[in-house]
């Protein structure tokens, strides 16, 4: 299950409807080994594509970079898809590499840059295998404290 | 002369379980084959054979003190001692 915290589950949903028809990317990271989706950071789609993304090899350096100074992982790598569903694509499934992480997926195809609801799915990819997963938005996600 | 290479999760299967192992050569290529000789099976996750010549993997970035090897000569990219070496897969994927 993913747990995602309001707040991020609207800068996810805002970021793919802004970049609409292009596909968005990012990450939500967090500290390593705790699954908590803490910190929003938005990548720069640098195939600038409808139906592809990637990230700028620099800026991917620069954000691994980032997250071992600061004992982090990424916990969520999301991205749109424009036209389809929110579901991963052969290409999606074949390019994870993070096991550890919820690959979440919003598609923008119903409403594109303009207001309305969104298709909102997470996934565990791993050796090719896709699993589905719920989603959980809560009001704030708790960190060590257990209520 | 000891190179050390940060190795990604999706490859620590090969340096049982290992985040950064110790290899050597004067270019990527040459440490590449130290990395196989050590961790068998990694070469194949890096580069790929086009046309008889081998090539670093599209949706693989290696890096040699912060840079892009492909802008440094890619798999000729040359090492000195002390160099840090990281692999990094590509975050990518998408509709297409």
């Amino acid at each position: 299950m993913l747990q995602i915290d309001q707040a991020t589950y609207d800068a996810l949903v805002a970021h793919a409807k802004r970049d609409h028809p292009v596909e968005a990317c990012g990450m939500v990271v967090g500290p390593i080994g705790s699954d908590r989706a803490a910190r929003h950071v938005e990548m720069v789609n640098a195939a600038g594509s409808p139906t592809f993304y990637e990230y700028d090899s620099t800026d991917l350096f620069q954000l691994y970079k980032e997250m071992d100074d600061r004992d982090e992982e990424p916990v969520v790598i999301y991205h749109s898809h424009s036209e389809t569903e929110a579901y991963p694509s052969v290409t999606d499934i074949e390019l994870a590499s993070e096991p550890g992480a919820h690959y979440v997926l919003v598609s923008t195809r119903e409403h594109g840059n303009n207001p309305g609801p969104v298709e909102f799915r997470s996934y565990r990819i791993i050796d090719g295998v896709v699993t589905e997963e719920e989603v959980t938005v809560v009001g704030t996600v708790p960190s060590e404290e257990s209520s | 002369m000891a190179i050390e290479v940060r190795i990604p999760t999706i490859l620590r299967t090969y340096t049982g379980g290992e985040k950064a192992v110790s290899a050597e050569g004067a270019s990527l290529s040459a440490l590449i084959d130290s990395l196989e000789a050590d961790h068998p099976g990694i070469k194949d996750r890096l580069v790929e054979d086009k046309d008889g010549s081998t090539e670093l993997r599209r949706f693989v970035n290696i890096y040699i003190n912060d840079e892009d090897v492909r802008f440094i000569g890619s798999l000729g990219a040359e090492l000195a001692d002390g160099d840090q070496v990281v692999i990094l897969p590509a975050v990518a994927g998408g509709a297409r």
